[in-house]
């Protein structure tokens, strides 16, 4: 499935299986639509008993076989609709693939989407438990760590107001220090680097960059060409599911800049 | 912290025994949902939890003003009678009710971070447990001022209770999975819950439906778990042997059906939410 320019580049790309943090390999995910929208289940049985239930298949990734070295900043490049998000939720273990194998070594830290894994009504205080806990991270861990990340969400006088008092920056940030307290063995960043104010972004980028230093491994998804050239060492280019390019940074920027004009 | 976790979307996969395993795993998460439920019901309000216990309370003195003339023959201590039932009732319908839309609330979860996924209705079962728990305070008082006689049947209460929370947590799972797939389905249970309100003796004395229809009683699982929670506590004996062994097979068959198709079904949510 591999088109010419991945065959091209993809000399670069000899893994050890002993040093990948992530393989992927062929990895593919279909969502399946219904072809006219069934939302009840009245409908449903309706036309199930009729046999006439059509679904339209959409494969959001296509054989896809990328191994991610372990510590480096690898970043996913392409269109809207290219599957780059797909490609992220397959490795955070949020969708299984329909096919192929997905494998990740280590503990895997998503950045999640603004206000996800938040509860309105709690303080931020009782937030920062919450989201840690579905993070994965133990109580007693967190209240050795809460001053840290309060510290550093800049949120100190916030804390025990509730969440819906704050701006959806501030949920950001505070999102952001939960997620990062610790060193994650995988990091899995989705454009969030553009939220917040230039202060918080440039202490955000410079902690993402510190886990790199320290042999994280970095998934980076993002629009902003100049960015996965100047953090990521490799980059990958889906389109429409596929991949069309793997290799060093410059490369596979250059080339799909020139692919689109 | 060195613990290294490995993820191996093509290691051998038994979707129930994973959620199991990952449910202990996050047994954290689940406590702090069960808290947070409990805080954020009740978060606005001045009362707050009291209208936990408040809620049972004033239905039994509605009911008991209703029904006390009508049923007055057949039933002593009406309110004991009224108060046990509607507890039991309250847990059965407001855990499962409130899991469907737990999992809308973890929806937008599920789809951006793994979390195992029966924690949400695990969690609602928890929450129902401890409002369970309060609202026995009520009902001992009323027994008392009703000088209602106590037994050592009042030991059987929390197997009662450990089978009714089983059996509803099967359902809510079982509801919570189908609510995902399909919206219709939170109002059809809607109705179901309140058509088997009125099909279960829960504030009639079962003795007022024709004997022609008794028979059905034992196939109705509602009948059974209740019976097993109201038989100690009301009439001060431990429910009949056919009572405990049907009871016991409702609560695990809908716990077994409830997690095997939810569990089945897990991977699929994250697709459809």
């Amino acid at each position: 499935m591999s088109s010419p320019t991945a065959s091209r580049l993809q000399t670069a790309d000899s893994v050890a299986a002993v040093e990948a943090a992530i393989r992927l390999e062929n990895v593919s995910v279909r969502y399946r639509v219904p072809r006219e929208r069934i939302a009840t289940f009245k409908e449903y049985a309706i036309r199930r008993l009729r046999r006439k239930i059509v679904f339209d298949e959409f494969w959001a990734l296509r054989s896809v076989s990328i191994g991610v070295r372990s510590g480096e900043v690898f970043g996913v490049i392409g269109r809207n609709g290219a599957g780059k998000s797909t490609l992220l939720k397959v490795v955070a273990r949020v969708l299984r693939p329909t096919e192929g194998r997905v494998r990740v070594v280590g503990r895997v830290a998503p950045l999640l989407e603004l206000g996800a894994g938040f509860d309105w009504e709690l303080t931020g205080r009782e937030n920062v438990y919450l989201n840690g806990a579905i993070l994965g991270f133990k109580k007693r861990d967190l209240s050795t760590r809460f001053s840290r990340i309060i510290e550093f969400s800049g949120l100190r006088e916030f804390a025990d107001a509730p969440l819906r008092t704050y701006s959806s920056g501030m949920i950001a940030r505070l999102g952001f220090a939960v997620a990062t307290d610790v060193q994650p063995d995988v990091l899995l960043v989705d454009e969030v680097l553009a939220v917040g104010d230039a202060e918080f972004h440039r202490k955000s980028t410079d902690r993402i960059l510190g886990f790199s230093a320290s042999g994280a491994t970095i998934v980076l998804v993002t629009h902003d060409l100049p960015v996965a050239r100047a953090l990521c060492q490799r980059v990958a280019w889906l389109e429409r599911g596929q991949l069309m390019a793997l290799g060093a940074a410059d490369e596979v920027v250059s080339v799909y800049e020139e692919s689109s004009g | 912290m060195s613990e290294l976790v490995t993820y191996d979307s093509a290691a051998a996969h038994s979707p129930s025994l994973t959620e199991l395993v990952e449910l202990f795993r996050y047994r954290e998460l689940l406590s702090l949902l069960v808290v947070t439920i409990i805080k954020t019901r009740y978060k606005r309000s001045t009362l707050g939890a009291l209208w936990t216990l408040l809620n049972p309370l004033l239905n039994m003195v509605v009911m008991t003003i209703a029904f006390s003339s009508i049923f007055r023959f057949s039933i002593t201590r009406y309110p004991v009678y009224v108060l046990s039932g509607l507890i039991f009732w309250n847990f059965f319908a407001q855990t499962t009710t409130y899991a469907m839309s737990a999992i809308v609330w973890g929806g937008s979860l599920i789809k951006r971070v793994y979390v195992p996924r029966t924690v949400f209705a695990v969690a609602t079962v928890g929450n129902g447990l401890v409002n369970l728990g309060l609202s026995l305070v009520p009902l001992a008082l009323i027994m008392l001022a009703l000088k209602q006689p106590v037994t050592l049947a009042v030991l059987f209460v929390p197997v009662a209770v450990l089978l009714v929370a089983m059996f509803s947590l099967g359902v809510a799972l079982l509801m919570s999975a189908l609510a995902v797939l399909f919206v219709d389905v939170v109002d059809m249970y809607q109705i179901i819950v309140q058509a088997s309100f009125f099909l279960t003796p829960v504030m009639y004395p079962q003795e007022i439906l024709p004997a022609k229809f008794i028979w059905y009683l034992s196939f109705n699982p509602l009948y059974l778990l209740l019976e097993l929670f109201r038989s100690p506590l009301y009439l001060g004996v431990l429910p009949s042997f056919e009572t405990i062994v049907g009871g016991t097979l409702c609560a695990v068959g809908s716990l077994l059906l409830g997690w095997w198709f939810f569990s089945r079904e897990a991977d699929e949510l994250a697709y459809r939410i």
